[in-house]
């Protein structure tokens, strides 16, 4: 998910001038590009320490928070954009982040690895868990601890009241907009809250 | 090593501070490091914290033991680098490093202040300091820095003197002191008030130094400045008779008086150390500056409308065992930056050392407060953004 295509595609999400909240912003890239090219403004959310210190040298504003004790230090609609670009899946309060996104972000836009790409359900009929390009880890130190799929996403917003105002999939960083929940290994949703 | 070189300036308009009172008369003791620009875009200001005082880094000549307190920190090539950054380190009012302080005597009356020295503040320390910088032609700091007490003054310059900081990194510090850090500085004041030899605050007429309660002062605070794992790791329940060699699993000494155990020996050490040169109407003073600092207050309490005069940009760093100044307490600083819509980067550092942590090495921190000072544009050069 970090490589540039498919943060370009992500970018052209978000609209220009937006104030955009990042969480699990990771070494700062993406928001980099929107303060460069969109005039976005905004902070990153990031754990780990090596990212913050590229973020840091970046010039990319980063609060170091861990996104698993929530997000009460951010007011209800601070923010034009709230991001969760691969940041869902490794959340233990996966649907409670989703909700806080919704309250803090006028918009919300979440990436996470589409566990139904079709090379996944295979292998899972095969009978063992997939471990793609995409997924690169072993089921036993995966960090994604949030496995879901395209369809899953689209159960859990409309649960939580959210009306999704684009959606589709990724794959070899181009869209997939026929059949996303087979053909793409990962799910992007824009929402609001409805 | 480098060489750092004492200087001091005296003042002749009096200084009017925040209890009503002026002090006239005034010495500021302070220290620079590296070359002020053409510009003059360089300046950076450090405020110290409780016992510290202006001699940040480098050494004094013939002294190499004699290294500054953020000797770590600041310096060439280290991460406030003083081959970029003019950094000026300024002992503050009321301290006992040669700035004027409770132990010099009063002009006014031509006795020692002892007791009658003025209740200072962190906002008067700020204008103090603010008057050195007129005197040095510096007008805008490229960024103030302290850790503790010292990020107080940091956070304070860019309520204070907005237009007059680019920058402002705040190290373990707080918006105010809770309750119980209010006390820890209580029982240590009580401990320095109630010694017979304090003498109401004028112990310099009678020739002594109140080092009891100095050192029981000392004490208090080293307990709360480390956390409850180093100590163990450090001090465990060894006792200080192993350590002097006598045989290993040598019993108890069934004494309630004589040192029995390592962390009773290393407190002792540090408030013997402490009571030698630390002055007990200064160790008042400055705890109370601790006490009332409280940007909110006039705010009724609300931090974010305290905190909208500040345009400074913004570092924090907190660390996570630091029990003093905890990392909720910087998180309330960063919440009302963010409501303010102000640029802030905040790092929360998992060291085991508690609030000594931001005196110490250590690689993340080290390299959150580089690349931050990387990125402070000085002068003409081109890349940098701020």
């Amino acid at each position: 998910m970090s490589d540039l295509a498919t943060q370009r595609l992500i970018a052209q999400l978000v609209p220009k001038g937006s104030r955009v909240l990042d969480l699990g912003c990771g070494d700062g890239a993406l928001l980099d590009l929107l303060q460069r090219e969109r005039g976005c403004s905004g902070y990153g959310v990031e754990i780990a320490d090596g990212n913050v210190i590229k973020c840091v040298q970046r010039g990319v504003d980063v609060l170091q928070l861990n996104l698993d004790e929530g997000l009460t230090m951010f007011g209800d609609a601070s923010f034009d954009v709230v991001l969760q670009i691969d940041t869902l899946q490794n959340l233990r309060n996966a649907e409670i982040m989703l909700r806080e996104t919704a309250r803090v972000g006028r918009i919300g836009i979440v990436a996470f690895p589409n566990f139904a790409h079709w090379p996944n359900r295979l292998s899972v009929a095969r009978g063992r868990m997939p471990v793609t390009r995409r997924l690169p880890y072993q089921w036993y130190d995966t960090p994604n601890i949030r496995v879901g799929t395209f369809k899953d996403f689209e159960v859990l917003a409309q649960r939580n009241n959210l009306r999704l105002l684009d959606a589709f999939g990724l794959q070899n960083e181009r869209e997939v907009r026929w059949l996303p929940n087979a053909r793409a290994s990962t799910a992007v949703f824009k929402f609001e809250r409805s | 090593m480098f060489e750092a070189v004492p200087q001091s300036m005296s003042f002749a308009s009096p200084l009017a501070l925040r209890s009503g009172v002026s002090v006239a008369d005034y010495t500021l003791a302070y220290e620079t490091y590296g070359t002020l620009n053409a510009d003059k875009s360089n300046a950076v200001l450090i405020c110290h914290a409780l016992n510290a005082d202006h001699h940040v880094a480098g050494s004094y000549a013939g002294k190499p033991k004699s290294e500054g307190w953020w000797d770590n920190m600041i310096g060439p090539g280290k991460p406030v680098d003083t081959n970029r950054f003019f950094v000026i380190g300024v002992n503050n009012l009321g301290s006992c490093f040669g700035s004027t302080g409770p132990m010099h005597v009063n002009p006014a009356t031509g006795r020692v202040y002892g007791a009658d020295f003025p209740v200072v503040t962190v906002e008067d320390w700020v204008d103090a300091q603010a008057t050195l910088l007129d005197a040095l032609g510096i007008r805008t700091l490229a960024a103030v820095m302290g850790g503790s007490l010292g990020g107080m003054q940091a956070l304070s310059w860019a309520l204070q003197y907005p237009d007059r900081v680019r920058h402002a990194v705040v190290v373990a510090s707080a918006p105010n002191l809770t309750a119980e850090n209010i006390a820890f500085n209580e029982v240590a004041r009580r401990a320095i008030v109630t010694d017979p030899d304090f003498h109401g605050g004028h112990f310099y007429d009678h020739g002594v130094v109140p080092k009891r309660g100095l050192r029981i002062a000392r004490m208090i605070g080293h307990i709360t400045y480390l956390s409850d794992d180093v100590m163990n790791e450090k001090f465990g329940r060894s006792l200080r008779s192993a350590a002097e060699g006598e045989s290993v699993g040598s019993s108890y000494r069934y004494s309630t008086q004589q040192v029995e155990f390592q962390i009773e020996s290393y407190l002792r050490y540090q408030g013997d150390k402490f009571a030698e040169y630390f002055d007990a109407n200064t160790y008042l003073l400055i705890t109370r500056a601790l006490d009332y600092f409280d940007p909110a207050r006039a705010y009724g309490g609300n931090l974010t409308a305290a905190l909208a005069k500040a345009t400074a940009k913004f570092l924090l760093v907190s660390f996570t065992t630091d029990w003093r100044f905890s990392p909720a307490r910087s998180r309330e600083i960063v919440k009302a930056l963010l409501d303010n819509r102000r640029s802030v980067s905040y790092a929360e550092i998992d060291a085991p050392h508690g609030h000594d942590a931001f005196l110490l090495d250590d690689a993340r921190y080290f390299g959150v407060v580089r690349s931050y000072f990387e990125r402070i544009a000085v002068g003409s050069e081109g890349s940098a953004a701020s």
